[in-house]
C-alpha cells in the first residue's frame, strides 16, 4: 500500500465513495425488484387460501390469481362486532400490517393471548367461498406462536362454521422435520371434517398425543409438542369470542347477506 | 496482466479437494450445518455463496490499490454486504419458495468466513481476473461439500432428493424409517467429520502434524 492511500483525506474519500456506490446498488435492486417480490408474496397467500378452501390441491399448478378472482370474495370484518367494515378496501387492507399499528390494533394481555401474538388487529380479512350464490365455505387467517416462530396460515370452515374444510400454513420457522411437519399433507389431511367448535359454538379443538378419537381431536406432531400446542392455541383463539367468534355468529344467523 | 492458463485452472480446482474451505480450513461451518437439510436449499445456498464470493473478490481486487489499509476490513464488508443484499433480493423476486426458507442464511453469507477470508487473503494481493476465479473456486469447494452433506441428510433424513421421494417413508405409508437425527443441524457435524476423515485418508498431506 502506498502511503497516500492511508492519508486522512483518501480514507474519508474512499469510505464515502464506497458507501454511495453500494447504497445506490442496494436501493436500486430493492426498488427494481419490489414489484416481483410483492407479486410473489401475494400469489403465495392467494394460493394458500385456495388450497385451504380445497379449490386446488397442494401440488397443483393453476392460474391462481384467476381462480382466486372467480371463486373467492374477500371481506374486511370488524372483529369486535363481526360486522363488515365497508369503509375498508379489501384490496388494500393488510391484517398483518394493521396488527403492528397501535391505531388499528389492541394490545392483548397475557390472559387473553393464548396464541402469543401480542397485538391483534381490530379488523380481519376473511374470504368467502360461494357456490350457486350460497355460502359454502369461509376461510379465516390465523396465526400464533409455536416453538421458534409465528406460524401464519388459513383455516377453511364449512358453512356450519364448526367443521374444518381445510387448513394450510404458509409461513413459519419451526424445526425442519419436526415442527415444520405442520405443512405435511398427511398431517393436514386429518383436519378435514374435524369439529373445532362445540355444539354451542365454543372453540374446543384439542391436539392429543394418544391418538385422536373424538371429532374435536387432532393428532399432535411427534417431537413437536410446542408447535402442536401452538396450533391448538391459535385455532382456539382465532375462532373464539376475542377474534372471529362474533363474525362466525353473524354468519350462522344468516345476517351476513349470504 | 499475464493470464496463465495452468495457474487459472489450479486456482479454481485446488479449493475443491486440495484446499477445501470447509474440509481443510474448516470455515463456513455455520451455514453448512443450517442449510444442508434439503438438496434444493443447499443448491441455492451454494449458488448464492459462489456468486457472492466470486463477485466480491473481483470488485475488491479492482479497487485493491485504493483501499486504505486502516479501513480495509470494513471496505470488504461493505462490498460483501451489498452483494449479499442484492442476491437476497433477487432470490425473493425469482425463487420465492426457496427464498422463504433460506432468507436468514443468505443474509448470513455476509459473515461467512470463506468470503471474508478470500477477500483478505487473495483479492487484496492479486489481479481481478485471478481473484474472480479464486472466488469461484472457493465457492465451488464450499458447494461441493454442501451438496454431499445435503445428499446424505436429505436421503436418509427425509427419504427424498430434491423433494422427490427415493426411500418411501413409513409416515407416508412406505417402508423407510426416516432418521430424525439427520434432519437436525447437528448431524451435519458428523457427516462433515466423516468427510474430512475420508478426504485426509485419501490425501495424506492434509493431515496436520500431531
Amino acid at each position: 500500500m502506498s502511503a497516500s492511500n492511508d492519508s486522512f483525506a483518501k480514507t474519508i474519500f474512499v469510505a464515502v465513495a464506497l458507501c454511495l456506490v453500494c447504497s445506490l446498488v442496494v436501493s436500486g435492486a430493492a426498488v427494481m425488484l419490489k414489484e416481483d417480490q410483492q407479486a410473489n408474496k401475494a400469489a403465495d397467500v392467494q394460493r394458500s387460501i385456495l388450497i385451504a378452501a380445497g379449490i386446488v390441491g397442494p401440488n397443483e399448478q393453476a392460474n391462481f390469481s384467476q381462480l382466486f378472482a372467480d371463486k373467492i370474495e374477500a371481506q374486511v370484518i370488524e372483529l369486535g362486532t363481526g360486522e363488515v367494515a365497508s369503509d375498508k378496501s379489501t384490496k388494500d387492507f393488510d391484517q398483518r400490517q394493521a396488527a403492528k399499528d397501535p391505531a388499528t390494533s389492541v394490545k392483548l394481555s397475557k390472559k387473553d393471548d393464548p396464541a402469543s401474538i401480542k397485538r391483534r388487529s381490530n379488523y380481519g380479512k376473511v374470504y368467502l367461498v360461494k357456490e350457486n350464490g350460497k355460502l359454502s365455505k369461509v376461510v379465516l387467517p390465523i396465526h400464533g406462536y409455536g416453538l421458534f416462530s409465528t406460524m401464519y396460515g388459513f383455516v377453511a370452515l364449512e358453512n356450519d362454521t364448526r367443521t374444518v374444510a381445510g387448513i394450510r400454513f404458509y409461513e413459519h420457522g419451526e424445526t425442519p422435520g419436526l415442527g415444520a411437519e405442520i405443512t405435511n399433507p398427511q398431517w393436514i389431511a386429518q383436519w378435514d371434517g374435524k369439529k373445532v367448535l362445540s355444539e354451542d359454538y365454543k372453540p374446543n379443538l384439542e391436539v392429543v398425543k394418544t391418538g385422536a378419537e373424538q371429532p374435536n381431536e387432532v393428532d399432535a406432531l411427534s417431537g413437536a409438542t410446542y408447535t402442536s400446542t401452538g396450533v391448538e392455541n391459535l385455532i382456539n383463539y382465532w375462532l373464539g369470542d376475542n377474534a372471529f367468534g362474533p363474525f362466525l355468529k353473524k354468519l350462522r344467523g344468516g345476517k351476513h347477506g349470504v | 496482466m499475464a493470464f496463465d492458463k495452468a495457474e487459472a485452472k489450479s486456482v479454481i480446482t485446488t479449493p475443491i479437494f486440495d484446499n477445501n474451505p470447509i474440509a481443510l480450513q474448516v470455515l463456513g461451518i455455520c451455514s453448512a450445518l443450517a442449510v444442508t437439510g434439503k438438496m434444493d436449499k443447499a443448491f441455492v445456498m451454494s449458488l448464492a455463496l459462489t456468486t457472492v464470493c466470486a463477485m466480491s473478490n473481483l470488485l475488491i481486487s479492482l479497487i485493491r490499490n485504493h483501499i486504505p489499509s486502516s479501513i480495509r476490513i470494513i471496505v470488504q464488508m461493505t462490498i460483501i454486504a451489498s452483494l449479499v443484499i442484492v442476491v437476497d433480493q433477487l432470490l425473493k423476486a425469482y425463487a420465492y419458495e426457496i427464498a422463504k426458507e433460506l432468507s436468514v442464511f443468505v443474509g448470513l453469507i455476509i459473515t461467512n468466513c470463506i468470503v471474508m477470508g478470500r477477500a483478505e487473503a487473495y483479492a487484496m494481493k492479486n489481479g481481478p481476473g485471478m481473484s474472480f476465479l479464486d472466488g469461484l473456486g472457493n465457492g465451488l469447494g464450499y458447494s461441493a461439500l454442501l451438496l454431499v452433506v445435503a445428499f446424505f441428510r436429505e436421503l436418509f433424513g427425509s427419504g427424498t432428493l430434491f423433494g422427490y421421494t427415493i426411500l418411501d417413508p413409513i409416515r407416508d405409508g412406505g417402508w423407510y424409517q426416516t432418521n430424525g437425527l439427520l434432519v437436525l443441524p447437528p448431524s451435519a457435524f458428523f457427516i462433515i467429520g466423516l468427510l474430512i476423515w475420508a478426504l485426509r485418508s485419501w490425501k495424506k498431506n492434509q493431515v496436520e502434524a500431531a
